[in-house]
């Protein structure tokens, strides 16, 4: 497998090529652009030598008679080291004076005056004009032409020097473009290099949040992701050890209790009394049982609220589930469970498996502890959802409803079952779903009630 | 007998038709370079000679010629490109620089040529080698220092002042017959309007238009011409006579640098090369100016400001006076003040 590319590379390379790309462009546009400069510039020096001549023109004895003038070979001189070519030609093009081998133009364009146009000058390649000028004396009439022509040093040099000119500064700048491009992505990586360092030097058990101050944006939402990755398995990781030492914890006395009777029992002779020891026996493992269902049913509730996804529910199929499912008939059979629901739909963020555990809980807490008749119902207000479930009693007393709720309370009244359990189960679920427990004294009874915040869509 | 007389009679012709004026050979190296020039074979003896200690393998055919035919030949080679000289040297630049724009010079880059200033550089084809100023000579014996003029302007108040002092002693170069005296008199012509005046003093005091700068100096000398215009100095200075007077005039004082080329078909383009290399280095431009052909005395000694030392440019602007209908005005002006050449046979 090949080694991971570095980022700096990358860019690097990309800026470099970019930079040739870009290299190649300026030079072929500033070349062009430079070559078109130096032509224009040197063309008006080569029409002004022309303009010159053509001036100095006079008609002397019916002839026309150039006085060559010394300006227009100054103004030419402009290019010091080019080569000059000129004529001056009657109109049967016959020369009157100058090179007889300065070229015309191939194909004169009707009524283009001065006609510029490129070709030879001994072997060498040069840039001419030709001008005309018209006579209309009394002893001459007709056109007399001007052609003046240059080599090309001067245009050349001064197209290859704006060339030069303009590859310097895009070099310059590409120079400064890749600096600052390393520079800019040595210090935006700097903080994911102590990012690592960090983590490599961390405790296996530190799931403390990273610092997020001073990295940038892009690096910050990775932090945050890790963060919060962190934190999750930080809860997952203090659920789990919840369980077991609740589990340790709440499994140690009903065990001790069942090896006692089970001593007792095996040393029993009366077979009567042996018969006695051994249904109490049974009934303690039964209670074990139970205890072992809500301590699992816990831990699915806190596992499940950190894992699956949120789903709108409607609370009042919670309630209706719960009476359905009938759990509660074996804790009190034949009791009778009250539903106090409405029509319009109680709609919360949540998951539906541990809100009916919460509810169960609710309802067996009260089923137990409560004075008959017991109800379930759900309503809707102030943007909020409850779930309640309230009984004829006055509750429990206040000392303890102080320390309901948490992991280990039991009431003195429960004989062994864990209502404490129970509780912490609802506890668990409002706080995953960001709600709360409520418990007050009612209009007509003790009321406990998990408080959600209705789902958006619900509360509009 | 009549075949042998036509023989010689086509000889006379031909002579100066070519205007080869003589060749001199230096050195006995195995390769022979051929350089022609202007300039009178004596006068370049002492430099030569020195070239060719320092290069014993080469050895120097040297042809003088008049500026205008080696012009001509020098042309006729390269349009037809044929090898002809390895060097050409000459006084008249004009044509030098019409040569390089005909594209008929080879180039040449050098840490020597490098330090010509460009004005006596063109194309790194064309070179300017000498400083010579373009003086007036007078006889000492024949004219009071008090008539003796400083400048052009005294000169025009002396022909003004005693026409019969001057009428037929004032002589000047025929511009027709001698490229140098039409490179000095065209110059005249741009430099200032005391060119017209003087023509027409010239006219008026039956100015005489003459050939060569030697005979020149000599009719001076011998009394038959008492001022000489134009003249140049180097020769004076060469030959030196003790009743010769020179001044550099105080108006302006043209300088004139040589041009030196490497024909573009030269057989032998590196010992050119070597030649101007040599000509530019200390130990040439020293013997050089020995010759008298490099003028390096400031203001100070000849009494003449540094903005009247005017010297010739090697550019292309001297190309104008080569133009055929601005030289055949120029010509022609000029021959309504001097007449027909004397006794020369008028060139092509």
């Amino acid at each position: 497998m090949a080694e991971p590319q570095s980022l700096l590379t990358r860019v690097t390379g990309a800026v470099l090529s970019l930079l040739l790309v870009g290299g190649i462009l300026v030079a072929l546009v500033s070349w062009a652009n430079g070559r078109a400069a130096a032509r224009e510039s040197y063309d008006r020096l080569l029409l002004g030598a022309a303009s010159d001549i053509a001036e100095s023109i006079t008609i002397q004895e019916g002839r026309p008679v150039a006085s060559l003038p010394v300006s227009a070979f100054q103004l030419l001189a402009q290019a010091p080291d080019d080569r000059v070519a000129y004529a001056v030609r009657g109109p049967g093009r016959e020369l009157l004076t100058g090179h007889a081998d300065a070229p015309a133009p191939r194909a004169r364009a009707r009524g283009a005056d001065p006609v510029f146009f490129d070709a030879q000058m001994q072997g060498d390649a040069a840039r001419y004009v030709e001008l005309t000028r018209r006579f209309a004396e009394r002893d001459f009439s007709g056109a007399v032409t001007v052609t003046v022509g240059q080599t090309l040093r001067a245009r050349n040099a001064m197209a290859l020097g704006l060339t030069q000119g303009a590859l310097a500064t895009a070099a310059a700048a590409g120079l400064a473009l890749l600096l600052i491009s390393v520079f800019v992505i040595r210090s935006a990586m700097r903080p994911l290099v102590a990012m690592a360092g960090d983590l490599l030097a961390r405790d296996p058990y530190d799931l403390t949040p990273i610092a997020t101050s001073g990295v940038p944006a892009e690096v910050a939402v990775m932090l945050s992701a890790v963060n919060r990755f962190m934190a999750r398995l930080d809860r997952q990781f203090g659920a789990m050890r919840g369980l077991i030492s609740d589990t340790a914890h709440q499994l140690r006395t009903p065990v001790a209790a069942i090896r006692a009777q089970a001593e007792l029992a095996a040393e029993e002779r009366d077979p009567e009394r042996q018969r006695l020891a051994l249904s109490r026996l049974s009934a303690r493992t039964r209670g074990l049982g139970g205890l072992l269902d809500q301590m699992l049913s816990r831990a699915l509730v806190i596992h499940r609220t950190e894992s699956v996804p949120r789903e709108p529910v409607d609370l009042r199929d919670v309630a209706l589930d719960v009476i359905e499912a009938e759990d509660h008939a074996h804790i009190a059979p034949g009791a009778d469970v009250g539903l106090v629901i409405g029509e319009t739909p109680v709609t919360v963020l949540a998951d539906a498996f541990s809100l009916q555990e919460a509810a169960k809980n609710l309802l067996v807490n009260s089923l137990r502890h409560g004075r008959a008749p017991v109800r379930i119902g759900v309503e809707a207000a102030g943007g909020e959802a409850r779930l309640w479930v309230g009984d004829a009693g006055e509750g429990p007393p206040a000392d303890l409803l102080e320390r309901l709720g948490g992991r280990f309370e039991r009431a003195a009244a429960s004989g062994g079952q864990s209502a404490g359990l129970g509780l912490s189960i609802v506890v668990s679920v409002a706080e995953a779903f960001g709600g709360r427990v409520e418990m007050a004294p009612g209009p007509d009874g003790f009321r406990v009630a998990l408080v959600l915040p209705l789902a958006p869509e619900a509360a509009a | 007998m009549i075949r042998l007389a036509l023989l010689l009679l086509l000889l006379c012709l031909a002579a100066p038709l070519r205007a080869q004026e003589a060749v001199t050979r230096f050195g006995t190296g195995a390769t022979e370079m051929t350089i022609r020039s202007t300039t009178d074979a004596g006068i370049f003896r002492p430099v030569l000679d020195a070239f060719l200690e320092a290069h014993p393998d080469l050895s120097i055919r040297y042809e003088q010629w008049g500026s205008n035919a080696l012009y001509a030949l020098s042309r006729e080679e390269c349009d037809a490109g044929r090898a002809g000289a390895d060097a050409v040297l000459s006084s008249a630049v004009q044509h030098m620089v019409e040569l390089v724009n005909h594209a008929c010079g080879w180039t040449w880059r050098s840490a020597r040529t490098a330090e010509l200033p460009p004005s006596l550089r063109w194309r790194d084809q064309l070179w300017g080698l000498t400083r010579e100023p373009a003086v007036m000579i007078y006889n000492r014996d024949l004219l009071a220092p008090a008539d003796v003029p400083q400048s052009r302007f005294a000169l025009l108040d002396l022909m003004r002042q005693k026409p019969g002092l001057l009428r037929g002693r004032i002589a000047t170069y025929d511009i027709e017959a001698s490229g140098l005296g039409y490179l000095f008199a065209f110059s005249d012509s741009l430099e200032a309007t005391t060119y017209g005046a003087l023509l027409e003093g010239f006219a008026r005091a039956g100015g005489v238009a003459t050939c060569c700068s030697a005979e020149l100096i000599r009719a001076v000398s011998d009394g038959r011409f008492l001022i000489a215009y134009n003249v140049l100095g180097s020769y004076v200075s060469a030959v030196a006579p003790r009743n010769v007077g020179v001044v550099l005039p105080g108006d302006y004082t043209l300088f004139l640098s040589r041009g030196y080329m490497i024909p573009a078909r030269a057989a032998q383009p590196q010992a050119a090369a070597a030649l101007l290399d040599f000509l530019l280095g200390a130990e040439g431009r020293a013997l050089m100016a020995a010759a008298g052909m490099i003028d390096m005395s400031g203001p100070s000694e000849t009494g003449l400001q540094q903005s009247a030392m005017r010297p010739i440019q090697l550019t292309p602007a001297l190309l104008v006076g080569l133009d055929q209908q601005r030289s055949a005005q120029f010509i022609a002006l000029w021959r309504a003040a001097f007449g027909p050449g004397e006794g020369l046979p008028p060139a092509p």
